[in-house]
């Protein structure tokens, strides 16, 4: 009987496959990193300028989070240890309840930003891809530094962070996803099903 | 009044016991909150008094038009910079202590005693600091996480900065006497205008996150490593430092060392 792998040995050998690929550091993925980053601020900028109701910049938002970022790596991260033993169907429930919860969840704040514009100002080789640095200037305040990361680990060119000041959004869900799980006793069934409706 | 009030909260603070001095944070530990179940008591009456008094009161200031809030906020703001000139003095950052003078100087008198922000519009934004980062800057370590009575989060390193803040404050010997007059309503009244004006941010952490007083912390540390780490030398010296290789880490006082690697997790 052949020996077949268990998911877990799949996983390691893809990460240890990642973690010898070249990380993006050449002047080509900087460049795309950089192209999508100035895509994902136009289109915040239009959603900025459009002065639609806030249901309409959640829906806005929610598309721009589905287009530019890795939203699966980042849902996994989020749920933490919990993925590891997670079922794909789980997984993969989850990582769409996880999109819906993160779009409506920051696309609620975009009411702050109303009057505001995102700048980008140069981008830089991170151990896993790149770091594009941008300026958020509100009226009335000094600029505040936001930093996406960008790899194309996921195949595709894709945001997998964001960085508000040194606040991480990885860190910061994976807190409140585990927290969540601790409050529904680690049933991730359950938490699917209310992060639907948060 | 102003010196009574002051020494009536720091007094209030040693009260409560939170000046301990700095103990040091163990290595490899990225959270240090030994006080975490006082901590959050005091996070759960923080909670109370914003959802009685602070909520509802921003909510309805911040419906002032935003010429009367911007007054506010700017007056507030610019009160604060003689405090900064001093600390960055301390800190032996000329630059940040220049721009931080220029700013008062030209907006306590064309901006009609910091009421309006020329400087800002030109450019000329303010570099925050305080004693607590002055303290960093010597040296002296974070210490124990904290959450203040009515302050809200802290470490113990800038506990002690927000009470030697209180008392180095030169704004009475330097701005006409009405600033220091109005100086702590007007920041009292500022941080009202700020919570209505991210209210939307401050309740999703406060009302709907699972466990707000973790997330509080993990966000007041986060960004206070980062104000820290981005105006200290050698913050670039090592872009790829350990924090990388724990996803569970928070960013070290090198804001540039703490990348964290969703894909390296599985």
């Amino acid at each position: 009987m052949a020996h077949t792998l268990s998911r877990r040995e799949m996983m390691m050998i893809a990460a240890a496959a990642a973690a010898v690929t070249p990380i993006g550091a050449s002047a080509q993925s900087a460049a795309q990193a950089r192209t999508l980053v100035d895509s994902v601020v136009a289109s915040i900028n239009a959603v900025i300028a459009s002065g639609k109701s806030e249901a309409g910049m959640i829906a806005d938002f929610e598309s721009i989070f589905d287009r530019y970022s890795d939203v699966a790596t980042i849902a996994r991260y989020a749920l933490g240890t919990d993925a590891r033993s997670a079922s794909r169907a789980d997984l993969d429930a989850f990582t769409v309840a996880f999109r819906g919860y993160i779009s409506r969840k920051y696309g609620r704040r975009f009411r702050e930003f109303i009057g505001g514009r995102v700048e980008v100002r140069g981008e830089r080789a991170i151990p896993r891809g790149i770091q594009v640095e941008t300026m958020v200037v509100l009226r009335g305040q000094a600029p505040f530094r936001v930093d996406f990361h960008v790899s194309d680990a996921s195949g595709k060119t894709l945001f997998f962070n964001i960085i508000i000041e040194g606040i991480d959004m990885l860190l910061s869900e994976r807190t409140e996803i585990g927290a969540m799980l601790d409050a529904r006793r680690g049933n991730l069934a359950q938490l699917i099903a209310d992060l639907r409706t948060l | 009044m102003t010196i009574g009030s002051r020494t009536a909260i720091a007094g209030a603070m040693l009260t409560f016991g939170i000046v301990a001095g700095c103990s040091v944070a163990p290595d490899g530990v990225d959270i240090h909150d030994p006080y975490e179940s006082t901590n959050r008591a005091i996070h759960g009456f923080n909670k109370d008094l914003d959802s009685a008094l602070l909520r509802p009161v921003s909510t309805t200031i911040v419906q002032l038009p935003d010429e009367l809030t911007d007054m506010l906020t700017n007056f507030a703001a610019n009160i604060a910079l003689p405090g900064m000139v001093l600390n960055g003095l301390l800190q032996g950052d000329l630059e940040g202590a220049a721009k931080n003078t220029v700013r008062f100087a030209l907006n306590s008198t064309i901006g009609i005693g910091g009421l309006f922000d020329p400087a800002g519009e030109g450019g000329l934004y303010e570099e925050t600091t305080d004693f607590g980062e002055t303290l960093a800057v010597w040296g002296v370590p974070e210490g124990a996480y904290q959450e203040l009575p009515i302050l809200g989060p802290s470490t113990e390193r800038d506990t002690v900065g927000y009470i030697v803040d209180l008392f180095i404050d030169p704004l009475g010997h330097i701005g006409p006497t009405w600033q220091s007059e109005y100086a702590l309503a007007a920041t009292f009244g500022s941080q009202l205008v700020d919570r209505g004006r991210f209210a939307a941010t401050v309740d999703s952490i406060l009302y709907e996150s699972a466990d707000s007083y973790a997330q509080s912390r993990l966000l007041y540390l986060q960004n206070r490593r980062f104000a820290l780490g981005a105006g200290s030398v050698g913050a670039y010296l090592d872009p790829y430092g350990d924090d990388f290789a724990d996803p569970y880490a928070l960013p070290a006082a090198d804001p540039n060392s703490g990348f964290v690697d969703p894909y390296e997790d599985f």
